[in-house]
């Protein structure tokens, strides 16, 4: 009796397993391609970590304890009579490592997002000139700030103005890219990329000669924090306007996922799937732009995040932007968390500029990965 | 669903390359467009799905001017598939053939169990039930016009836009797809280069020539030797298919081809740097 009460059991756990396979949920999927919930969830706990040992390590050590301690104490207001390793933890390395996790998540996003706007998986946030007019804009003010005699070093009253014009350069730039770009009706990608390398080479050019006319060394460091980007300025106050740009930018650009779908198969094609291709890419181009802006005016250009984060996702969970989306935020935001706490900690006494960092790890990282799919194919 | 193609005319770039051109595809009707190079199939099938705007004329839904409906709401009923390859960004087939649900998708909604069902019926119903896994950039061109079919599929329209579906494939990649399309029994528009496989699988022929409409009809009607020789500029020879009757082309690969009537155009059919 007992027996066949366990065979016939048996069977119907067989048969709903079978069932499950016919509705294609658990079909054959490809090996290399992770489920995105657990992954998502994996990223987020990894993310809570990298953010504790960002704040736990530097010049003087803190325990990942007393961190958590004293986020607890500062969120529930009973701090009191701060000492100098609350200071560190509050004001220094929290924002930092929050300033990180949003520029992060930002670059990974829009890495992503054009990537499929010029439908070309070589593209990266700067491809389109944006970053070019940020730093044109803050190097401008700099030098002609240093020239009048203002201190306009990150963190001072005056820094901010520095973030203000690099973002009022970007969309200057943006706004050039776009009258190029639009002429014959098309914001196809060739005229957008071909727009946004003439628009990136003509602004480099006046900066660069800008940069030659600097003499102080104050000013040639500042030059160089925009140059090749930095997270060393961050501060409470400019943590707010980026991340809630990150988060808008993640929303706009996931309610237009399936239209990024399909314009990877070809403008044409998503022209047929019912998708406005010359108004979804204007709108990318537009929400891509000011993010990119934004991102730059608080980090300056950071290189590599960009154009490695979108790879790696893809890799992860393939190429759906449902899931491409969310995750390249995430993995983003880990990504540059980790980088930045290196850049800090790797050599005695000295900070590294980040761009540094993640251009001696990306390109070998994105050669690596762009070798193996070649090879897979 | 009956698509119309009423006085149609398309300008790229201030150039006309279709004129005038009056067309019916009846209710599961195989229409075809036939025509050499640069004759304009490309840009009117466009304007059908939409990718292009004609510069004047209409293109009629059941009676109803496309141009009245949005762009979802038309995808709803006419499907595409266009010359397109796509780029490799690690979509697998499953994931393609999911497109085809976007013109019934709102922002942020998730593919439910309908989607699913219509995405698994869709591969079933081209033979890739199997493939659904599969990375689609790593499939061979047969197997890849047979998904994009069933992403068009998986839109449920009424109407079939195909721009020389059986281009690059092998003969028998070419007869199977072709057999699969006539088992569709839609409402279908297809342009096509290889005139014989036009002439057993249309009911109905148009021929364009420079943007303007030639000949239309039976296929046996409109395929005469005097046509080919007009439109194509080729020496040929129609007789009859030995083993289904329908009409076959002999061309004569002898003689050389004299350009058609006038100067020949560039080959326009392909979009040149978009």
């Amino acid at each position: 009796m007992t027996s066949a009460s366990a065979s016939s059991s048996a069977t119907g756990s067989e048969a709903s397993a079978s069932a499950a396979e016919a509705d294609g949920t658990a079909g054959p999927r490809p090996a290399r391609t992770l489920r995105a919930g657990p992954l998502a969830a994996g990223l987020a706990v990894a993310l809570v970590l990298a953010l504790t040992a960002a704040v736990s390590l530097g010049a003087v050590d803190v325990p990942p304890g007393e961190v958590w301690s004293v986020v607890a104490r500062r969120l529930t207001g009973r701090a009191q009579e701060p000492g100098t390793r609350d200071l560190i933890v509050w004001q220094l390395r929290v924002p930092r490592a929050l300033l990180a996790a949003v520029v992060g998540a930002g670059l990974g996003l829009v890495g992503t997002a054009v990537q499929a706007l010029v439908r070309n998986p070589l593209a990266d946030p700067y491809l389109l000139g944006i970053s070019s007019g940020a730093s044109l804009g803050a190097v401008a003010t700099i030098v002609l700030g240093t020239t009048l005699g203002l201190d306009l070093s990150f963190g001072s009253a005056l820094g901010l103005t520095v973030s203000l014009a690099a973002f009022a350069g970007a969309l200057g730039a943006f706004s050039l890219v776009w009258l190029l770009a639009r002429r014959g009706g098309g914001f196809s990608p060739l005229r957008l990329v071909l727009a946004g390398i003439g628009i990136a080479q003509f602004l480099g050019g006046i900066t660069s000669y800008l940069v030659l006319q600097t003499s102080d060394e104050q000013q040639t460091r500042g030059v160089l924090f925009w140059l090749m980007g930095s997270l060393g300025g961050a501060v409470w106050a400019q943590l707010a306007v980026p991340a809630a740009a990150v988060a808008l930018g993640l929303a706009l650009l996931q309610a237009r996922a399936r239209g990024l779908n399909a314009m990877l198969m070809g403008d044409e094609t998503a022209a047929g799937l019912g998708v406005d291709v010359t108004r979804l890419r204007r709108e990318i181009f537009v929400v891509t732009s000011v993010l990119t802006g934004v991102l730059v005016a608080v980090s300056g250009a950071i290189g590599f995040v960009g154009l490695m984060v979108p790879h790696v996702c893809r890799l992860l969970v393939g190429g759906d932007h449902r899931r491409l989306l969310p995750l390249s935020a995430l993995t983003g935001a880990l990504l540059l968390v980790v980088v930045d706490t290196l850049a800090r900690t790797a050599l005695d006494g000295q900070e590294l500029p980040i761009g540094v960092v993640t251009a001696v790890l990306g390109a070998p990282t994105l050669l690596y990965l762009l070798d193996r799919r070649l090879e897979r194919n | 669903m009956r698509i119309a193609v009423k006085d149609l005319s398309v300008a790229l770039a201030g150039r006309t390359v279709v004129a005038g051109v009056h067309l019916v595809a009846k209710e599961g009707e195989i229409a075809g467009l036939v025509g050499p190079n640069g004759s304009g199939k490309s840009s009117l099938l466009r304007t059908v799905y939409r990718h292009l705007r004609p510069s004047a004329g209409r293109v009629l839904l059941a009676g109803r001017e496309l141009g009245e409906l949005s762009p979802a709401q038309s995808a709803r009923h006419i499907a595409a598939l266009p010359q397109e390859r796509g780029g490799d960004f690690e979509l697998t087939v499953r994931e393609v053939v999911a497109m085809g649900r976007t013109p019934y998708k709102r922002a942020f909604a998730a593919d439910d169990a309908e989607d699913h069902r219509i995405v698994a019926d869709a591969l079933v119903r081209v033979g890739m039930a199997d493939a659904a896994g599969r990375r689609f950039a790593q499939l061979s061109g047969g197997e890849r016009q047979r998904v994009l079919l069933a992403r068009a599929l998986a839109q449920q329209p009424d109407v079939l836009v195909l721009d020389e579906p059986t281009n690059h494939l092998d003969v028998r990649h070419q007869v199977e797809l072709l057999a699969l399309l006539r088992e569709q029994r839609r409402t279908t528009l297809v342009a096509l280069h290889d005139l014989n496989a036009a002439a057993s699988v249309c009911d109905r022929l148009h021929v364009l020539h420079r943007g303007v409409l030639v000949a239309s009809g039976a296929p046996r009607d409109v395929l005469t030797a005097e046509l080919l020789a007009e439109v194509f500029g080729v020496r040929a020879a129609v007789v009859e298919h030995p083993l289904t009757g329908d009409p076959l082309i002999a061309f004569d690969h002898r003689t050389p081809a004299r350009p058609a009537d006038g100067q020949p155009t560039p080959d326009r059919d392909r979009q040149t740097i978009s």
